[in-house]
Parts: structure tokens; C-alpha cells; sequence
């Protein structure tokens, strides 16, 4: 085994690390939770801490 | 203790504003000073009188004052003040280790001070973008790791659930930018105010454009991204268009953007191996920049009609169409057949502004005009028309200026290349100068026209800041009586 597989390999390394990724990224299980995450920055205003700001 | 005497009147039950509103106005201040040197460099060009036949003045050592004054001066204080103001809202708690806080502040004033002194004085490391010289090295180095200890650590003690995908850009952005320092500051002090490079030659060129591009990459466009990222749901009312594509192309984006710095590097010395890495690279790097361009557009879907009405988010999709626009320019000059035209010519100042001016510059804005009034206390700017009237210089200064140098540099290029017959060159090198005095004037006055825009929201940020607080100490009357 040579340098040049240990290339190639990294390539094929990338490929897998996308492939998973894409797949993790658009499973059915990660709805929710990618939802509550994007709802964040309006969370914020509801937050006691901001309330008390505005009196 | 008798931390924040000037600042406590505006405090923040749980967030730690102050800092947020040192870096916002820092942003607006360097934001003048890098852009009116530019102007300056710019007539410099035209007229070469303006070097006032000074060394300290000359273009050569202004000129690299000016892009450290936009990148590191204004991007920096920038995408301090937002991720400092964003990782604090999304994480619902206060910015970690105050001491580190302030040190971060005052830290990178004075990089930046020192860049303003030791550049005119021709004390330059050479490498672009990495001009200042060891100590201020050292400098950047402690106030950049305080920074990412404040961030990660405020990020550990959030009180959600989830790490907002804005905080994810900006960690990659910090840690990034921290290695691309480190590895490329590699000197060897002689004195005070001199060192040598450890490494040499095409080795010496690859590190300073593996750091160049990934300045682009990381400060100029993770960060950015990070700002885009929260203000634009923000601005819109809505959340992101596709926080799965966010995920996506926040992975594609950094794991390919640090292969790209060879294509500046495209016909050298560089093994032609790694001149081709570079260019593929670059081409594939088309795909996750505009998956973040195309998730901060699709996030307006359904509220299109806002921008009728709200500059602010004029001002965050014009930056989007630029930022999309330039890295579709970016993939395509790194062609290498596209390179030959357009290398060393005016093309790429051209390409660099429609992203510093049009996407760096336009994001920051639209982000501050949020962000300034809600951290004084208020809920807008003093003067929404002001903002607008802002927009448009901005965007027309920023056309003007891209057209300018398009303009200039194929001209350049097409007459650098061109060949009579017999093989001779067509055109002297002065020929191609003359040729260009037109674009040269043109961007003088598109780079003025973006200039006065700042001027502009200065006037607007005084203004909001001096009715906040005489809103601040009527309130504060009426509740003693």
C-alpha cells in the first residue's frame, strides 16, 4: 500500500462522509429536531429574560 | 466591578450588550477609515499627485492599510459585534468569561491600531493579507484564542437545546481562522519589527494562498454566513428555508473551501498537480456556496412583499444576489483557460469588491441597522429613510465600482495578450495604462458613492444612539418622581 491509495482512499473517505451527511441531514428522525433548532432566534423574544427587558 | 460605568445605562438583564455595541460602532468607524483609504488609493491611481511624495503615504504602503482596515478593521469588529449578539439570543445566556470579553475588545483595537501605524511606516511582512509583522502576530493570536474560549464556552452553557446553525458557521469561522494564523505567521523575528518566513519559495506562495483564499473562505464567508444565518429569519419573520440544506452545505462549504488557494497561484512555479486541485476545487466550491445563497433567498418565499416597505432587508438579499453572483465569478476565474485573461488584471479587484462591497460590506449593514436600535433599547433606527437612502448608495456605489474594473481588466487582458503576426506583443504595457483611466475614474466614483452611504448610517447610528439615551433619562426621571 502506497501513498497514492492512501489518496485515493480519502476520496472514497469524502464520498462516504457526504453520502452520510446527506443522508443523517434529510432522515425523516431529524425533522423535529432541525425544526426546533431554525425556531431559535424567534425563541429568543419569548425568553423571561427578554420580558423583563421590555417591562 | 465598575465594568461597564458608560455602557450600565442601557444594560441587559441577562445579555451582555455592552460589547455588542463597542464592536457595532467600531464597525461603522473603521468601516469609513478602510473605505475613504480606498478612495484614497483608488485617485492615487488616476493621480499620482495624491501619493503627496511621501514614503508614508505612497500606494504601496497604503494600500495594504486599507484592505487590513476593511477585512480585519471592519469585517472584524462586524462578525465580532453579530456573533457576540447572536450567540447570546440563540444560546439564551450571557457571553462567558467577561474579562476575556473585554479583552477581545480592546485587543483587537489595538491590532488594528498598530496596523495603521506600522504599515505607512513600511514595516510589512510581504504576504498579502498578512502584512503586520510578528508582534502584532502575537497579538492576534491571544485576542483570537480568548475569542473562540468566549464563544465555545458560551456555547456550553446555553440554555437550549440545539446549537443554532449561525453559531456552527462561526465556530468553523473561529477555529479556521485561528490555524490559517498560526501556520502562516510561521517567522523567524530578526529584530523588533523584522522576521523571515520559515518557509521558502512555491512552498512559501502555497501556505500565503492556502491562508489568502481561506481568509476569503473563512473570515469573509463562514463568518458572513453566520450573520446571514440569523438576520435574514430575523429581518423576514420567518425561519430558514431549509435548516437541512444549511446543515448540508455548512459541511461542503468548509471541507472544500480550504483546498481552493492554488488557483491563485494558476501558470507559477506551484507543481501543475496542485495549480489543477485548486481549479477543480474551486469549480466544486460553486455548489455549497450558492446552497447558502439559494436557503437565505427561499427563506423570503411568501414575504417578497417586505421588501417593498423594509430596507433593512433590501439591504440582506442585494448582498445574497452579490454573494451569489461572486461566487459564481470566483469557480469560473479559477478556470485556468479563464485565469490566463484574467489574472493580474483589474477583473479580480472587480470580483473582490462585488464580494467585500456587495456581499461582506451589505450583509454587515443590513445586520447592524437590526441590531443597533434592539441593543440601545429601541425597536428601529432613527431613520428608516435614511437607511434607504443608504441602500442606494450602496448598491449603486458597489455596481459602478464592479463594471469599472470589469471594464478595465478584460480590456487589460485581451491587450496583454494580444500578438501581431510576426509574434510581437501589440500593445506596451503603457498602452494597456491609458486604456484603463476611464475604469480608473469610474471606480473612484463608485467607491465614493458607496463611501458617503457610510456616512450616512454614522449620521443615522448618532442620531439613534442620542434619542435612546434621552429616552433612557426621561424614563428614568419620570420613575424617581
Amino acid at each position: 500500500m502506497d501513498i497514492n491509495d492512501l489518496r485515493s482512499l480519502s476520496t472514497v473517505f469524502m464520498a462516504v462522509a457526504f453520502t452520510g451527511i446527506l443522508l443523517w441531514a434529510y432522515s425523516s428522525k431529524r425533522k423535529k429536531p432541525f425544526d426546533e433548532a431554525a425556531n431559535l432566534p424567534f425563541e429568543e423574544d419569548s425568553a423571561a429574560a427578554e420580558k423583563k427587558n421590555q417591562e | 466591578m465598575s465594568t461597564t460605568a458608560n455602557q450600565s445605562t442601557f444594560e441587559h438583564p441577562t445579555y451582555n450588550y455592552g460589547v455588542v455595541r463597542q464592536f457595532a460602532i467600531m464597525t461603522v468607524i473603521w468601516g469609513i477609515f478602510g473605505m475613504g483609504m480606498g478612495v484614497l488609493i483608488a485617485t492615487q491611481l488616476l493621480f499620482p499627485e495624491f501619493n503627496l511624495d511621501l514614503p508614508w503615504t505612497h500606494f504601496g504602503r497604503l494600500r495594504p492599510l486599507h484592505t487590513n482596515a476593511v477585512i480585519f478593521a471592519f469585517g472584524g469588529c462586524a462578525l465580532f459585534a453579530t456573533s457576540y449578539y447572536i450567540v447570546q439570543r440563540t444560546c439564551q445566556t450571557r457571553l462567558a468569561f467577561e474579562p476575556l470579553v473585554k479583552f477581545t475588545f480592546w485587543g483587537w483595537q489595538a491590532v488594528i491600531v498598530s496596523a495603521a501605524i506600522t504599515l505607512p511606516l513600511g514595516l510589512t511582512t510581504s504576504h498579502e493579507y498578512a502584512e503586520m509583522e510578528w508582534p502584532i502576530d502575537i497579538l492576534i493570536t491571544l485576542v483570537w484564542v480568548a475569542y473562540a474560549v468566549v464563544f465555545i464556552g458560551t456555547i456550553s452553557q446555553r440554555k437550549t437545546k440545539h446549537i443554532y446553525v449561525a453559531n456552527w458557521f462561526f465556530v468553523a469561522f473561529i477555529l479556521t481562522v485561528a490555524v490559517l494564523h498560526i501556520v502562516n505567521s510561521a517567522q523567524i523575528p530578526v529584530t523588533l519589527w523584522k522576521s523571515y518566513y520559515v518557509y521558502a519559495g512555491a512552498a512559501d506562495a502555497m501556505v500565503q494562498w492556502w491562508y489568502g483564499h481561506n481568509a476569503v473562505g473563512f473570515f469573509l464567508t463562514a463568518g458572513f454566513l453566520g450573520i446571514m444565518y440569523y438576520f435574514v429569519p430575523k429581518q423576514a419573520e420567518r425561519p430558514i428555508f431549509s435548516y437541512r440544506l444549511s446543515v448540508v452545505h455548512f459541511w461542503a462549504l468548509i471541507s472544500i473551501y480550504i483546498w481552493a488557494g492554488a488557483h491563485h497561484l494558476h501558470y507559477s512555479a506551484l507543481p501543475e498537480w496542485a495549480q489543477n486541485v485548486g481549479m477543480v476545487m474551486s469549480v466544486i466550491l460553486l455548489a455549497p456556496s450558492w446552497g447558502g445563497m439559494i436557503n437565505g433567498m427561499m427563506t423570503l418565499s411568501g414575504a417578497w412583499h417586505k421588501l417593498r416597505t423594509d430596507p433593512i432587508l433590501r439591504f440582506l438579499v442585494v448582498s445574497l444576489s452579490f454573494y451569489g453572483m461572486s461566487t459564481f465569478e470566483g469557480p469560473m476565474m479559477a478556470i485556468k483557460s479563464v485565469n490566463a485573461l484574467s489574472h493580474n488584471t483589474d477583473w479580480t479587484i472587480g470580483h473582490v469588491h462585488s464580494g467585500a462591497l456587495g456581499w461582506v460590506a451589505m450583509v454587515s449593514i443590513g445586520a447592524l441597522y437590526h441590531l443597533i436600535p434592539r441593543v440601545y433599547g429601541r425597536k428601529e433606527m432613527f431613520s428608516i429613510s435614511a437607511i434607504n437612502l443608504h441602500f442606494w448608495l450602496a448598491t449603486i456605489g458597489t455596481v459602478v465600482y464592479i463594471v469599472a474594473m470589469w471594464i478595465n481588466g478584460i480590456g487589460q487582458g485581451l491587450m496583454w495578450k494580444a500578438v501581431d503576426v510576426d509574434g510581437t506583443l501589440k500593445f506596451s504595457f503603457i498602452d494597456s495604462l491609458i486604456y484603463s483611466k476611464f475604469g480608473y475614474g469610474m471606480r473612484i466614483i463608485g467607491g465614493a458613492i458607496f463611501l458617503s452611504g457610510m456616512f450616512v448610517m454614522l449620521y443615522n447610528v448618532i442620531r439613534t444612539i442620542k434619542v435612546a439615551k434621552a429616552e433612557y433619562a426621561s424614563t428614568t426621571q419620570t420613575q424617581a418622581a
